[in-house]
């Protein structure tokens, strides 16, 4: 498989990954059995103690469903989705909010979120894998039966536990951190950079400590296999530093897979950072899925998952693309 | 065969917490989730073992019902993301051609996109009417690919081998092969791919639960954090409330993964591979 194949196929898979996405947030909603327009309705008329009369309602179900994008048949709804979010990026306007668009909020969270999970991403990688190479190379020392211990225990344990923990820890027991993500809005100044910094500290540490486990075992694992191979044995024969059989021999085979499987594991990772973001109240795309549930907000709810699938695919389709500067076998081919 | 330290330690924990949580209930007749049953707030004491929360209930008792609530959705589910995983996996493995590229498409498709925001919305869509039956059903939609991904590589591997041939032209059916040639050397790996499952499971529960989006009166490892925090438990100080779940989550979730990474370690030592 030559570069410009192996390219074009990430790319098609990238595309697919979408289309089903959006395919599933279009048809998922329709199939269920409880329509928004009408739940929306009876709660405007409960605000308004039962006085509208027929009329008003007809008018305000049909520009509800305009709104929606519910006019026409399954197909022209269909298709005019596909047109409205693929060419125009465009959600249609917030219902709680009337009428800012919901690209508007996307765009403000989205940041955040990146932001968050990037820093916390590339940390917990570059340090898990170390420890894990450490583990997997030098695995007869009781160092490395202490760092495997602490990958098995932090494999299983679930984001959402963390987070608590973490908050209990430092924000009751021991209060240094903040509870919930205050950031004042303003320029860009060294205080605002601070605090960010200080209010990101305890989510980053959480998507942290989930991803060491992870990275941990499966360096651990793949580092000490390779160790055992022919070339490694051939390398220590001809009294290459251990050092170089470390870094150059065994973690420059070793990190490939895990490459492959940071890339199918980040749509996991984006659920924690999710979550993360809701416990910690930290404005990104989890705290606004959270705030367009508990308003009934629709469109600005479709609109941050179509968003996270988005972000997603993306994600793992620059990692797709980085693998072959690693791999000269897919360069040279 | 001979069980390995990991195995033992997991087994131990996943038969106190099954036993504990299926036993336990047929010595207690008083609903867990009904408040004020008992004095609130009460301390740790012979009669409440974890004390009472601010609802008036007892929190050891809440606990024991939710650690089984949560194992009989793990269960449940798995039981069935298993079965489709086996069934596309080592079909689309062994078939190949376009059945297997079109089997891929769909278990990667459905491993790349986010879960949880999807399962949010259909969290909030059935909301109200929600049971765990349907919650269950939702879960299973998502809860297959990465298994049917192993087997269907692990089915390709062995396809290659020798005795798929001697028994193609023996004149074996394809579902034969697939059943009583390939079915055999996936197993050990599906009862590992069985207990991950479970603990996907019972995190994504209790995840949605935490945010109150699964159906929160039912008591489950989520749910019994929900009513904690809703409660303000760490701003009252009612500490138990919220560790004594926390603990319980950590130490399942131990059990399981160590009884699937050391059982998966028995048999990758009785196979001579990983």
């Amino acid at each position: 498989m030559g570069l410009i194949q192996y390219i074009s196929s990430r790319v098609g898979a990238y595309l697919i990954v979408l289309f089903v996405g959006i395919t599933i947030t279009f048809f998922l909603p329709r199939l269920m059995p409880s329509d928004p327009i009408e739940g929306y309705i009876a709660q405007m008329q409960n605000q308004a103690g039962q006085s509208m009369n027929p009329e008003t309602i007809r008018e305000l179900r049909a520009s509800l469903r305009k709104l929606y994008g519910l006019e026409g048949t399954l197909i022209e709804q269909y298709v005019d989705y596909l047109e409205r979010i693929i060419l125009r990026f465009d959600f249609g306007p917030s219902l709680a909010s009337y009428p800012r668009p919901v690209s508007e909020f996307i765009f403000n969270s989205l940041p955040w979120t990146l932001g968050l999970l990037g820093t916390s991403l590339v940390i917990s990688w570059v340090i898990g894998n170390l420890i894990g190479l450490v583990a997997g190379f030098y695995h007869n020392s009781r160092w490395a039966t202490f760092l495997e211990t602490l990958g098995v225990i932090l494999y299983p344990i679930p984001y959402y536990i963390l987070a608590l923990v973490l908050i209990l820890l430092f924000a009751y027991i021991w209060p240094i951190f903040p509870l919930s993500t205050t950031i004042m809005p303003g320029d860009f100044s060294w205080e605002k950079i601070n605090s960010i910094i200080y209010n990101s500290f305890l989510p980053a540490l959480t998507l942290v400590l989930a991803g060491f486990g992870w990275n941990i075992l499966g360096m651990k694992a793949l580092s000490f296999a390779n160790k055992e191979e022919g070339y490694v044995t051939f390398a220590r024969l001809k009294g290459t530093p251990s050092r170089t059989i470390m870094f150059g021999y065994v973690f420059r085979n070793s990190i490939l897979p895990q490459i492959t499987a940071l890339a199918l594991s980040i749509g996991g990772i984006f659920n924690g950072a999710l979550l993360t973001e809701i416990l910690f109240s930290y404005p990104g795309l989890g705290l606004l899925m959270r705030t367009a549930i508990g308003s009934g907000d629709f469109n600005l709810l479709y609109g941050t998952i179509i968003m996270s699938i988005v972000s997603v695919a993306t994600a793992a389709l620059i990692i797709d693309l980085i693998y072959p500067l690693l791999d000269p076998r897919i360069r040279y081919r | 065969m001979k069980m390995n330290f990991r195995l033992k330690i997991g087994l131990a924990i996943l038969v106190i917490f099954t036993m504990g949580s299926f036993l336990l209930p047929l010595f207690n007749d008083v609903d867990p989730s009904q408040q004020g049953t008992y004095f609130k707030n009460l301390p740790i004491s012979s009669d409440h073992l974890l004390g009472t929360n601010t609802q008036g209930q007892d929190i050891f008792w809440y606990l024991v019902y939710s650690v089984r609530n949560s194992l009989i959705l793990g269960v449940g589910v798995s039981i069935f993301t298993t079965l489709i995983s086996a069934f596309l996996g080592l079909s689309a493995g062994y078939i190949g051609g376009w059945y297997d590229r079109f089997v891929m498409v769909l278990t990667d498709s459905v491993i790349s996109i986010p879960s949880f925001p999807i399962l949010i919305v259909l969290g909030t869509l059935v909301r109200g009417n929600t049971n765990f039956f349907i919650l269950g059903l939702i879960l299973v939609i998502f809860g297959w690919a990465w298994g049917a991904r192993t087997v269907r590589s692990m089915a390709l591997s062995i396809r290659e081998n020798e005795f798929i041939n001697t028994s193609r032209f023996s004149g074996s059916s394809n579902l034969e092969i697939i059943f009583q040639e390939i079915f055999p050397y996936t197993f050990a790996y599906m009862v590992v791919g069985f207990i991950n499952s479970i603990l996907f499971v019972i995190n994504t529960e209790a995840a949605l639960a935490v945010i109150g989006l699964s159906k929160v009166e039912v008591p489950t490892l989520g749910s019994i954090l929900f009513w904690a925090l809703n409660y303000n438990a760490m701003f009252i100080g009612q500490y138990m409330w919220i560790v004594a779940p926390v603990v319980a989550t950590v130490i399942l979730f131990l059990g399981l993964f160590l009884t699937s990474t050391g059982y998966n370690q028995m048999f990758s030592t009785r196979r001579g591979h990983a």
